[in-house]
């Protein structure tokens, strides 16, 4: 059989805002939306050893090694400029990790965490790579109390999460918008798979917190907000609902020249959902 | 007009400074304008190149540096010497402290501890409501910060869960002061999860309290405990410390030709020289000052076999990497792990210097080791065992690569995270970061959380708010950094403004 790897992007051994307590996260490559708004850009797509990035380099960490991109991760000092230069949207930097490697670090760190959250890009593009890893963690005696967790944008279909779920302790969802003619402006696919996820999870039980992107002139219209009310209200009005808002830092293209969300308006429209009967709307603690 | 008198002159008519810290001041000088106790000619050479430092003590040691008195004394007995009988009340008692404070002197003629609260003060609560214990505590809160304005002075709570403790805590995350510093004694055995939760959310509302692993550091001490004083020194109760002195590892990396001469020949002397430094020191205190003829003594509020010396260090990052350059390698302190691990050993070496060379006048006759915060003129030098500010890796990173410290340093670590602000939606994350530090082998967690006004410089407690008013006033933009700032710059500024400034930082008059 062949054990799964994953394409990494990033790890972090801190994080608080990928879901309940300290969670060791892996930052996944590769996603099937292609949003504008993303803050993540170059996790978007696998590299396809083009080389573009490899003159860029300036400490000599990239070479071309029999046709492919190679990372030397000791000289490199995380300047990105091979990620600003990507025609892609790719990372040249990623690392494949097996199932083993993961959990080595998750006992490297167990002291200090509540969980692991598998983020991305899409998490659930690697899915067989989730399951064998929460598998793992669920039947390791110094492991099983983290709990195991998915940030995902929900679209992929119900079979399949029907076979990652039993493994998983909550997910994370993002809902992007409600009218599907946004919905694939703002991410090139349509939102029926990604309303048909936050029902299933919710229904079983596993949907730890919605996520919605407030972009101004685009997703807080009167219209949005009243349907995701009103989404909301359908499940559980206390479900757990937070307002992300948009903001230029690592965003590329077009988005940039769109305005960013601010605060007395993140705060009107969750005075709205509150008055709309929401219990649990959560606002961020930062604006950048 | 000599030097002196006009130094005294420039105190008396400097415009920044209040009358209390003219006064302060003016007796600095003075006792400054004695001569030093007598030093052998090496050890004066290396306190003048600053390799060794006696923290600007000043030059007659008549008082300890830090004293830790045991306030039941006065509670239950009174004092024959303050005309006080023993409380017998809430009011009673808080009322004998307020009065107790003023009577304990300290390297900055104000005390830096004042107790382990609940425990003082729990047996006069019984017929208290919750509304009036609240009420009561929140006048003591703000005499304390109002009457004795110094950062480093400090209170402790815990580990126990009881009302005192949990009203103290509420307090202070509402009244944001800087005055009282609070140390929350933990302890996984005694204190329940709701007390160690309230703990952490006030961190995360005020950079308060600071929390002690007691399973690591009450086997340390005796039956009679320790309290938390000043900026994290642990020390024995009813004793306290007489003075601190401090290597600059820093100093000693650049004086060694490699790594083998810094451990065979140049960290030796100098640890040696540092050990003369002190004993002249404490050899003043005990056998010139006439300090402990007095009634804090008679009365049993301290005693004379309960002070320790605390034999400090820092610039360790700085020692490192000038070593690492010297053996031609990059790694850096905090960052690498062969850097990391010659940090863990020059600790090690340190520990054992210190814990086996005997020390008269000292408790249980040697020294304690220390892990010190700094001054506010260190010149680069990062405190203690600190990884340098802005270069620090994430959290969980950060207390993994400081962690093997810890169990060298039993008079205490001096160690801050700096924590971002998304952990206030998120507090669990902040209790799991704390039992890990402590699982491995932290012995005592503080945290910074960067949106709060209240934060930690150097140990010790600042308002951002005061700063950015200062530099206003100065014309220079403000720096939203500033957790990161040298604390340098923020030290001079808290001489000239604040109504609460950290004594011990400002040790001289620097004009």
């Amino acid at each position: 059989m062949n054990l799964p790897l994953a394409t990494v992007s990033k790890v972090l051994k801190f994080s608080c805002v990928d879901g309940p307590g300290n969670r060791l996260v892996l930052f996944l490559q590769g996603c099937n939306f292609a949003c504008p708004t993303c803050h993540n850009p170059h996790t978007m797509k696998l590299c396809n050893d083009c080389g573009d990035c490899v003159p860029e380099c300036p400490t000599g960490a990239l070479t071309i090694v029999q046709g492919k991109v190679v990372h030397d991760a000791s000289i490199c000092d995380q300047c990105d400029k091979c990620l600003d230069v990507c025609p892609i949207n790719a990372n040249p930097k990623v690392t494949q990790y097996s199932v083993d490697d993961v959990l080595v670090l998750l006992y490297q760190n167990k002291p200090f965490l509540n969980g692991i959250t598998i983020s991305g890009g899409e998490a659930t593009t690697q899915l067989k790579f989730i399951i064998a890893l929460f598998t793992a963690i669920k039947t390791d005696e110094k492991l099983k109390d983290l709990t195991c967790f998915i940030d995902s944008n929900g679209y992929l279909p119900e079979p399949a999460w029907k076979t990652i779920l039993p493994v998983t302790d909550g997910v994370m969802l993002d809902i992007k918008a409600f009218n599907n003619t946004l919905h694939r402006l703002l991410t090139t696919r349509s939102n029926e798979r990604v309303l048909a996820t936050a029902k299933l999870l919710f229904d079983s039980g596993k949907l730890h917190e919605l996520r919605y992107l407030l972009i101004p002139g685009r997703t807080d219209s009167d219209e949005e907000i009243e349907d995701l009310a009103n989404f909301v209200r359908a499940l559980d009005t206390d479900t757990p609902l937070r307002l992300n808002t948009f903001q230029h830092h690592g965003v590329k293209g077009e988005a940039l020249n769109w305005p960013t969300m601010k605060e007395p308006d993140v705060e009107r429209i969750a005075e709205e959902l509150r008055s709309a009967g929401l219990t649990n709307v959560v606002v961020p603690a930062v604006y950048i | 007009m000599s030097e002196l008198l006009k130094r005294f002159k420039g105190i008396t008519e400097d415009p920044a400074l209040s009358f209390t810290q003219k006064a302060r001041y003016l007796s600095l000088e003075a006792e400054n304008s004695l001569p030093y106790p007598e030093l052998d000619e090496e050890t004066a050479k290396a306190l003048e190149e600053r390799v060794i430092c006696d923290m600007y003590e000043g030059h007659a040691p008549f008082k300890p540096r830090y004293v830790m008195p045991d306030y039941s004394v006065v509670l239950e007995k009174g004092s024959t010497f303050l005309e006080l009988e023993p409380a017998t009340t809430l009011d009673e008692a808080i009322n004998s402290l307020m009065i107790a404070y003023h009577h304990v002197p300290s390297v900055t003629n104000m005390p830096v501890f004042i107790g382990r609260l609940d425990n003082l003060l729990l047996p006069y609560c019984d017929e208290v409501s919750d509304e009036d214990l609240y009420k009561k505590l929140k006048l003591f809160w703000r005499y304390l910060d109002r009457v004795l304005p110094d950062a480093f002075m400090h209170a402790n709570v815990g580990p126990t869960d009881n009302r005192v403790a949990r009203t103290i805590m509420r307090i202070d995350a509402e009244l944001k002061q800087i005055a009282p510093n609070l140390t929350f004694v933990w302890d996984p055995d005694i204190s329940s999860d709701a007390i160690f939760s309230q703990a952490c959310e006030s961190i995360i509302e005020c950079s308060k309290p600071h929390i002690a692993n007691n399973p690591l550091h009450q086997p340390l001490f005796d039956d009679y405990g320790y309290g938390v004083a000043s900026c994290y020194n642990v020390l024995p109760l009813c004793g306290g410390a007489s003075t601190l002195t401090r290597i600059n590892l820093r100093e000693v990396a650049r004086r060694s030709k490699d790594t083998a001469d810094f451990f065979e020949n140049v960290l030796p002397k100098y640890i040696d020289l540092n050990f003369r430094l002190t004993e002249t020191r404490i050899d003043h205190l005990f056998n010139k000052s006439g300090f402990f003829e007095s009634f804090l003594v008679k009365e049993g509020w301290i005693s004379r076999d309960r002070f320790t010396a605390m034999y400090g260090i820092f610039a360790m990052a700085q020692c490192v990497d000038e070593l690492q350059a010297k053996e031609g390698r990059a790694g850096k302190y905090g960052h690498d792990e062969t850097a990391n691990q010659l940090g863990h050993r020059i600790s090690k070496v340190l520990y054992e210097a210190v814990e086996t060379r005997p020390m008269e006048h000292c408790w249980r006759g040697k020294a304690m080791l220390h892990s010190q915060a700094g001054l506010s003129d260190d010149d680069g030098c990062t405190p203690g065992v600190r990884i340098p500010y802005g270069s620090e890796p994430d959290p969980v990173t950060h207390v993994q690569a400081l962690a093997e410290h810890h169990a060298f340093y039993p008079s205490g670590v001096s160690e801050i995270l700096t924590l971002d602000e998304t952990i206030e939606n998120n507090p669990v994350a902040l209790e799991q970061l704390v039992k890990g530090a402590f699982q491995l082998g932290f012995r005592e967690f503080s945290a910074n959380v960067s949106n709060n006004d209240l934060v930690r410089i150097t140990g010790y407690m600042v308002r951002l708010s005061d700063i950015a008013k200062f530099k206003e006033c100065g014309g220079s933009r403000i720096n939203t950094t500033v957790l990161g700032a040298e604390a340098a710059e923020t030290g001079k500024i808290l001489e000239r403004t604040p109504r609460v400034m950290s004594h011990e930082l400002a040790p001289r008059y620097s004009q």
